[in-house]
């Protein structure tokens, strides 16, 4: 019994000592950090301020929120409407060739989004495949300038989100009972009404786990438009970054992570007061 | 007709998927006169510093996933058989870290270990590697759990089997595929983060994301498309066999 208490209490305490050192401190620290003032010599100065706060919504932060938040919407809905209709599809296969389709989603959302943000640069750059193939059939004279645009960057984060989007709808979409929308059809509805009355209402979670997938990797993977899109499309993460390593303001920078920590918040919230609690699903 | 019509979108997302893959695969094959060649192959064996920091990946990825997967299961096990003090906010913790984007523990243990006055290093990565790692392996193993008769325990317990027997002997067995699959997990996600790693290395301990990043902000180089070759397909032999080891069991 002693040796079984013994153990009980040392599995606890390794686990929530793990979570309390390298979870929950560090996020009081951003907290803390976030009203500190900041100073050019020692990253900050333990002197209580508002000012971090106060500049969040000055016009220059509040243009990069609206950035942010535009590029990251418009990320999420191509995802969604070009994995919504693919993971539908993948769902009506046939089971033999169901799961091999389904690795084939696999392998490109294991496989590191550096190297794919790479790849979407061989193809798009100036003497890249697109331009190649473009000139060579006399379509553009000039080789069209995609690198280090706003549709570069939408482009190559679409590209690396899409596999998040397909698959939890998929893993959702495999659950559905499919009679329901026969029933539906035989009832008289016709296929507007029974996707929009059946089939989105019971995919909600889906879309709403596919969302928070991409949503946020949306507005944070700085590298992306770090490397597509220049100087030019600042995203959140971008500004998170350049204002911790390059500014060396980290008090400024705890505050900006934390409005981002509250945009993720107000995502969670909405969901869980729009959905009843039978429909949730575990995220 | 209707068949047609999916069948058609369906290979138009997957030509979208690895048509930039392939083109990356043959360009790695082709000189700047586009004949074939091996020539960024070479290149790419003699860069030193590529395999030094190959090296350091691979270590930090192994010993990430390690240690993610036995706390992970711990801590799995914990949630799931004992009642204590606190248990809400352990899981609420951890289930949070989910959905936190990386960036945020990136940024916080940056705060913590500068604060605390850690080098910036081998093991700065691996606490934030392990961070990383841990809710995803807990989630795993905990819905396996789940899935798991607990009379099974209850009747190792009556006979007589102490805490420890039931986990050596009964629970890690029962869990051995999961545990498997999620420690793959863990080595990808390792292996492949770059958010967190970018806040958290040190001059002394570089990673492969890292000084990929860097040779593609200086600029083209061939070599990354043969060194992005040999990665995808490192990927993809790994999935390969996560899937065949899910299957046989």
């Amino acid at each position: 019994m002693l040796k079984d208490n013994i153990f009980k209490f040392s599995a606890i305490g390794i686990v929530a000592g793990w979570l309390f050192l390298f979870a929950l401190l560090p996020l009081l620290g951003i907290i803390v950090f976030s009203f500190l003032q900041h100073d050019a010599n020692h990253f900050y100065i333990w002197q209580f301020t508002w000012q971090n706060y106060q500049q969040l919504l000055s016009l220059p932060y509040l243009k990069i929120f609206w950035h942010s938040i535009k590029l990251a919407f418009s990320v999420t809905l191509v995802c969604l409407i070009l994995g919504y209709p693919f993971a539908y599809c993948l769902t009506k296969l046939t089971p033999k060739y169901k799961s091999l389709m389904a690795l084939l989603v696999v392998i490109p959302f294991w496989t590191s989004s550096l190297l794919r943000s790479f790849a979407i640069i061989t193809l798009i750059q100036a003497n890249g495949i697109i331009n190649t193939i473009l000139l060579n059939l006399h379509i553009i004279h000039q080789p069209l300038q995609l690198m280090y645009t706003n549709l570069a960057v939408l482009i190559g984060l679409v590209y690396n989100l899409l596999p998040f989007v397909i698959l939890p709808l998929f893993a959702n979409m495999e659950k559905l009972d499919l009679r329901l929308l026969e029933a539906a059809r035989d009832l008289g509805a016709n296929q507007l009404t029974v996707f929009m009355r059946v089939l989105l209402p019971l995919t909600r979670s889906g879309i709403f786990s596919a969302v928070l997938l991409t949503f946020l990797p949306a507005m944070t993977l700085f590298y992306i438009p770090d490397l597509l899109g220049g100087a030019k499309s600042l995203l959140l993460g971008n500004v998170i970054q350049m204002t911790f390593l390059s500014a060396r303001n980290w008090p400024m920078g705890a505050a900006l992570g934390i409005s981002l920590t509250l945009i993720m918040s107000l995502l969670l919230i909405y969901y869980l007061r729009s959905t009843p609690k039978q429909q949730r699903e575990a995220l | 007709m209707k068949k047609m019509l999916q069948r058609s979108y369906l290979s138009f997302i997957y030509l979208l998927l690895y048509i930039p893959l392939f083109i990356l695969i043959v360009y790695s094959f082709l000189d700047s006169n586009k004949h074939f060649t091996w020539q960024w192959y070479h290149v790419m064996l003699a860069d030193t510093q590529l395999w030094s920091v190959t090296g350091n990946s691979f270590l930090l990825a192994i010993s990430a996933a390690t240690l993610a997967t036995s706390l992970g299961t711990l801590a799995a096990i914990v949630l799931i058989r004992y009642r204590f003090m606190g248990k809400a906010i352990l899981s609420s913790t951890l289930m949070s870290y989910i959905i936190l984007p990386d960036l945020l523990i990136g940024i916080s243990l940056l705060i913590l270990m500068h604060v605390f006055n850690v080098t910036f290093g081998y093991w700065t990565l691996l606490i934030g590697h392990v961070t990383l790692c841990l809710p995803f392996v807990t989630i795993m193993i905990n819905s396996r759990l789940h899935d798991l008769d607990s009379s099974l325990f209850e009747s190792a317990k009556d006979l007589g089997a102490s805490e420890l027997v039931l986990y050596r002997q009964i629970i890690l067995p029962l869990l051995f595929t999961v545990i498997v699959g999620s420690w793959i997990m863990s080595f990808t996600l390792s292996m492949d983060d770059m958010i967190i790693s970018f806040f958290l290395a040190g001059p002394s301990f570089q990673v492969l994301p890292l000084y990929i990043y860097s040779l593609v902000r200086l600029g083209i180089t061939p070599e990354i498309n043969a060194i992005c070759s040999v990665l995808f397909f490192a990927t993809l032999v790994l999935i390969i066999c996560s899937q065949w080891s899910i299957r046989k069991r």
